[in-house]
C-alpha cells in the first residue's frame, strides 16, 4: 500500500531538485541541439497531453468540457490572460450545464 | 537591507498581489482534483506548499488517485515540471556571477510561470529581494487556495464543482496557445498531442496503462520526434523574451 505522505515527499523533492539543480549547476549555456530542442518542446506537449481529453472527463457533461476547451483556445488566441481564460472556462461549463441538464 | 533592496522588495510585493489572487482561483480548482484523488485538506496544503506547481501537482494527484508506484510519481513530476527546469536554466543566465548559493537554494523553492515571468521581465540582473517579496505576496495563496478547494469541494453543489474543475485546464490552455499562435511547429504539436492523448485512451493495452505513464510516454515520444524533425534555432530557444 502506498502512503500519501511519501507521495507528497517525492512530489516536493523532485519539484525542488528540478528547479534547484539548474540554478546552482549551470554556469554555461546548454549547447547540444537535440537536448535544447527537446527541452523546448516538452512543456507544450505535456500540457496539451494533460489537457485533452481530461477536460471533457472532468465535467459532468463531456459536451460542456468540449465547449470550454474551444472557448479557452479562442480567448487565449485573441490575447486573454491566464486568469481570464481560466475564469471563462468555468463560466462556460456552468452555463452549458444549466442548459443541458 | 539597503535602500535599493527596500525599493525592490516593495515592487515585488506589489507585483505579487495580483498573481496571488489568480493563484487562489486556480489552486481552488486543484484542491477539487486533490479531494477526488483522496487527499484531505492538510495533505493538499502540504503538497501545494512543498511542490508549488500547478501541472506538476495535478499530475501528482492523478498518480495518487490511481495508486501508481513511487517511481511513476518521480517520473511524472519530472516530466510535468520539466518547464521549470528550463525556466531555472534561463534564470541562471541572469544571476550575478557572485550571487551566494543560499539565494540560489531559496529562489529554487518557487520558480513558477508567473514569478519567472515577472523576474525575467525586469531589466538587468535578478534581484533576490524583488523575487522574495513577490513570492511572499503570492505563494501563501496557492497553498491556502488548495486546502480551501478540498474543503469547499465537499460542501459546494456538484454543478459548481464541475464548473470550477476546468479552471486548471483553462490555465494550461492559456500557457500553450500564445506560443502556438506564433510558432506553427508548436501549434501542430499541440494538435498531435491532443489527438494521440485521446487515441491512447481508447487503444487496447495502451488504455490499461495508468494515465500518468501514458502522459510520460507520449511527452517523451512526441517531444523527441519534434526535436529531431524540427530542431530549434538559437533565437527561439526561449519563448518568454516578450513576457
Amino acid at each position: 500500500m502506498h502512503n500519501i505522505y511519501v507521495y507528497i515527499l517525492i512530489m516536493g523533492g523532485v519539484s525542488y531538485l528540478i528547479r534547484m539543480l539548474p540554478l546552482t549547476l549551470i554556469k554555461k549555456e546548454i549547447t547540444n541541439r537535440f537536448i535544447k530542442s527537446f527541452l523546448y518542446y516538452v512543456p507544450y506537449v505535456t500540457l496539451a497531453v494533460m489537457t485533452f481529453p481530461a477536460i471533457i472527463e472532468a465535467t459532468k457533461s463531456p459536451l460542456s468540457g468540449a465547449i470550454a476547451l474551444a472557448a479557452g483556445i479562442i480567448l487565449s488566441f485573441i490575447g486573454a490572460n491566464l486568469i481570464q481564460v481560466a475564469g471563462a472556462c468555468c463560466a462556460v461549463v456552468f452555463i452549458c450545464e444549466l442548459i443541458i441538464r | 537591507m539597503t535602500a535599493s533592496n527596500k525599493k525592490a522588495f516593495r515592487e515585488g510585493f506589489r507585483d505579487g498581489i495580483p498573481i496571488g489572487l489568480g493563484y487562489l482561483a486556480v489552486a481552488f480548482s486543484l484542491g477539487i482534483t486533490a479531494r477526488a484523488s483522496g487527499l484531505n485538506w492538510l495533505q493538499a496544503f502540504i503538497a501545494s506548499a512543498t511542490s508549488y506547481a500547478s501541472a506538476g501537482e495535478y499530475a501528482g494527484f492523478t498518480v495518487i488517485g490511481s495508486g501508481g508506484s513511487y517511481i511513476e510519481m518521480a517520473l511524472m513530476i519530472l516530466v510535468a515540471n520539466c518547464r521549470y527546469m528550463l525556466m531555472s536554466a534561463a534564470l541562471s543566465q541572469r544571476l550575478a556571477a557572485d550571487m551566494p548559493y543560499y539565494h540560489r537554494f531559496l529562489m529554487a523553492t518557487h520558480v513558477t510561470d508567473e514569478l519567472f515571468g515577472i523576474n525575467i521581465a525586469r531589466p538587468g540582473k535578478i534581484v533576490p529581494a524583488y523575487d522574495y517579496a513577490a513570492f511572499l505576496a503570492s505563494g501563501p495563496a496557492w497553498a491556502v487556495g488548495t486546502a480551501v478547494g478540498v474543503i469547499a469541494g465537499n460542501v459546494l453543489p456538484d454543478r459548481i464543482v464541475s464548473a470550477l474543475s476546468v479552471a486548471l485546464f483553462g490555465m494550461f490552455i492559456a500557457i500553450i496557445v500564445p506560443p502556438a499562435k506564433k510558432n506553427r511547429v508548436i501549434a501542430a504539436l499541440v494538435l498531435v498531442s491532443f489527438a494521440l492523448s485521446f487515441a491512447c485512451g481508447k487503444v487496447p493495452y495502451v488504455r490499461d496503462l495508468s494515465s500518468g505513464i501514458r502522459i510520460i510516454i507520449l511527452t517523451v515520444v512526441i517531444a523527441s520526434a519534434a526535436a529531431i524533425l524540427f530542431p530549434v534555432k538559437d533565437e527561439e530557444k526561449e519563448g518568454e523574451s516578450g513576457a
